[in-house]
């Protein structure tokens, strides 16, 4: 291991001083962000390669309109709100899941599966799935509700928060003041999507796109190989994962995704609306979905005064350069998403990195 | 008069009458059997061999009450003596309060009760005195235990912060995480739940041989609620001085890594029952290291850090397997899930 590390260390030093300027990584993962914080993994980079945590943690960037049209429910007591653990504790309008007091009872699941199974054991409540996640966790999503449509189950809902990664990658590239040099590309979503879908990254953008894995040797050969391109001037699209990833992917998982969702413009925390970047529930499936059925809609709201989870999330600062971290933001009583879950930056600065100061 | 009429415990058996003379004549006394409990005198009176005496208490409210190498009974005489023996001292007396809820059967009661006998005797401390509540179904869970410990301190031992230099050694009894982990996976219901077990067990044994056996010990802890990463930092700030540790150092058995990691814990802020962490001189290191490999608590004992001048604050710092550091935090709330 030591070896490898040596070897990716000389790589990236190599690179650093022949181009002569920093090297902006972003990883795009959330984790891959616990992952890096961690592992000590930048102070093992050399003082030039910086590492950007972009939007890649579900919680973070699911807007605060979702939040809201998700509590709007929580007020009607025919239904049961069933949700991962993470999500009751991000603030909304008045509150948060866990704080405010809801007329619907609030479950947390594991998995899409186990919302099914709220839906099946509570007959006379309407149970509404908070389905948020990346490619990863769409495919799930999709077979509950197929399994639903399949059973007959009448009484499950979901409010899809899904999201795709590669349009919020477009988007970021796409602002004028992005400092982005390359991408360190999520292993488990290339599983699902292939890595074949960060093509366009590189086509359209020129930006090394490199797929790595979440051990802390895969992630700093990541980097290295993404430092050798940028030296290079060969910007590429590769997996240094290719045991498990494919260019195409896992083709079923796709297909069953593609079935029940169609792309849709919706928004992101801190990066506004984004065209085509997450999933609704197709037509036929209308019946499943809650914001048709409950007619309510996801009005798109400004963040908490002081909260800067949106230039976090585009990797335009660090956590401890908004003035909350640390301060009125801590795990404990978080202000923005990005503090909530743990995946989040500003969360995983609080736990590793944080550095106190001296009282006065 | 049969000892045993009912098959639970009812709201009359904390009541003061007949029922609760019954419950303490019947079942936990001949458990606990010794003199100064058995004259029932409204406190016990103790001859004790020094004027340096140490006085601790705690509270366990654990659940399950049963658990992979332990129980409720177990944990309540362990807690307390092994946070008199981390002060250096020989634990003498332990008193024993049980609030107990309406309804608990009277067999689990008496397993309680073995479980609290054979620890004591195990740790040669002697239950002296104590009492018994019942409340409504409801008001509690179960069974909660208080115990608190009055112990002696070892001639010549004065442990404390202020006795810690930059280069003493870090010195863990053995792995980490075993016991918060067994009870969280235990209530999770996770599959590998019957390989992890929890790690309570009474320290003084091994901290009086320590302190008996060597000079250079200025301060011991065990690495209860909030684990490692909370006792390195308490260190830290009292010493006013910084911590590095090395994670390759950190005995840590691969089952409680494995579920820490599904479970999204880490290893570090979780809570042990039969560990203890040892500051000691660096002259001294080996020899505290050698004593705790021999005794049966410590086989697994390892040196996995020292303490630095700090730069700026106090901070403890982990050195990370691929050779990065990053620093552990004190453990926040969300990160303590009820244990003990
Ligand atoms: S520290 Fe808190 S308030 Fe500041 S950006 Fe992060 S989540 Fe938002």
């Amino acid at each position: 291991m030591r070896e490898k590390i040596l070897e990716a260390q000389r790589f990236m030093n190599a690179a650093c001083k022949k181009l002569g300027r920093r090297i902006n990584v972003m990883e795009v993962c959330g984790t891959h962000t616990v992952a890096i914080f961690r592992s000590g993994i930048k102070s093992v980079l050399p003082e030039r390669v910086k590492l950007l945590s972009g939007p890649g943690c579900p919680v973070c960037v699911t807007d605060q309109g979702y939040i809201d049209a998700v509590l709007q429910l929580a007020d009607r007591d025919d239904c049961m709100i069933a949700t991962y653990g993470d999500m009751i504790r991000v603030p909304g309008k008045g509150g948060s899941l866990e704080t405010r007091q809801s007329k619907a009872a609030v479950k947390v699941v594991l998995s899409s599966e186990d919302a099914l199974q709220l839906a099946r054991d509570n007959p006379d409540k309407k149970i509404i799935f908070v389905a948020v996640g990346f490619e990863t966790t769409t495919p799930a999503t999709a077979v509950a509700v197929k399994e639903a449509a399949g059973q007959g189950i009448d009484n499950f809902y979901i409010l899809s928060g899904h999201k795709l990664v590669v349009p919020a990658m477009r988007a970021l590239l796409s602002a004028k003041n992005n400092n982005i040099d390359a991408f360190l590309c999520p292993g488990h979503v290339s599983v699902i999507t292939g890595y074949g879908v960060f093509r366009e990254i590189v086509e359209d953008f020129n930006r090394p796109c490199v797929v790595a894995g979440f051990e802390a040797v895969q992630i700093i050969e990541g980097l290295a190989e993404i430092c050798s391109q940028l030296a290079a001037g060969k910007l590429e699209l590769k997996s240094m994962y290719p045991a498990v990833v494919t260019e195409q992917g896992n083709t079923a998982a796709q297909e069953i995704v593609a079935e029940c969702f169609e792309p849709a413009d919706g928004y992101w925390r801190g990066l506004g609306k984004i065209e085509k970047s997450t999933l609704r529930l197709k037509e036929k499936y209308g019946k499943f979905d809650a914001l048709r059925q409950f007619s309510i809609t996801e009005t798109p709201v400004k963040e908490a005064t002081g909260c800067r989870c949106g230039e976090v999330l585009c990797g335009l600062i660090d956590p401890p350069q908004c003035g909350l971290f640390a301060t009125s933001c801590t795990p404990d009583d978080p202000v923005g998403a990005c503090m909530v879950s743990t995946e989040g930056a500003c969360a995983a600065w609080f736990k590793y990195a944080r550095k106190e100061k001296r009282e006065r | 008069m049969s000892p045993r009429k009912h098959d639970r415990i009812l709201l009359a058996h904390g009541g003061g009458g007949r029922l609760s003379d019954e419950l303490i004549r019947h079942h936990i006394l001949p458990k606990l059997k010794n003199d100064a409990l058995a004259e029932l005198a409204d406190s016990a009176k103790l001859n004790l061999s020094s004027n340096q005496i140490c006085l601790t208490t705690d509270s366990y409210v654990v659940k399950p009450l049963f658990f992979n190498g332990g129980d409720i009974g177990k944990l309540a005489v362990c807690g307390t003596v092994n946070d008199l023996a981390v002060a250096g001292a020989r634990p003498v007396a332990l008193t024993l309060s049980l609030i107990i809820e309406e309804g608990l059967e009277f067999e689990l009661l008496e397993r309680i009760l073995a479980s609290v006998a054979r620890t004591a005797k195990e740790s040669s401390v002697e239950i002296v005195t104590g009492d018994t509540k019942t409340v409504e179904a409801g008001a509690a869970d179960k069974i909660f235990i208080n115990t608190a410990g009055i112990g002696v301190r070892l001639p010549g031992v004065n442990l404390g912060y202020k006795k810690i230099v930059a280069g003493d050694k870090i010195i863990v009894s053995g792995t980490l995480a075993d016991h918060g982990l067994a009870i969280i996976s235990q209530r999770k219901g996770i599959e590998f739940e019957s390989q992890l077990q929890s790690d309570c067990a009474p320290l003084a044994g091994l901290t009086c041989e320590l302190l008996e056996k060597t000079t250079g010990i200025k301060f011991m802890r065990d690495p209860t609620r909030g684990g490692l990463a909370a006792t390195l930092n308490e260190i830290a700030r009292g010493a006013e001085l910084s911590i590095e540790i090395n994670e390759t150092e950190i005995p840590v058995n691969p089952t409680a890594q494995a579920a820490a990691d599904i479970l999204g814990f880490d290893v570090l802020a979780i809570a042990n029952e039969g560990k203890v962490v040892v500051v000691a001189s660096a002259e001294s290191a080996d020899d505290c290291l050698n004593i705790c490999r021999k005794h049966p608590l410590g086989a697994r004992a390892r040196i996995i850090g020292h303490v630095v001048t700090s730069r700026d604050v106090p901070t403890v710092e982990l050195i990370t397997r691929i050779g990065g550091r990053r620093i552990v935090q004190m453990p926040y709330g969300r990160e303590l899930p009820r244990i003990c």
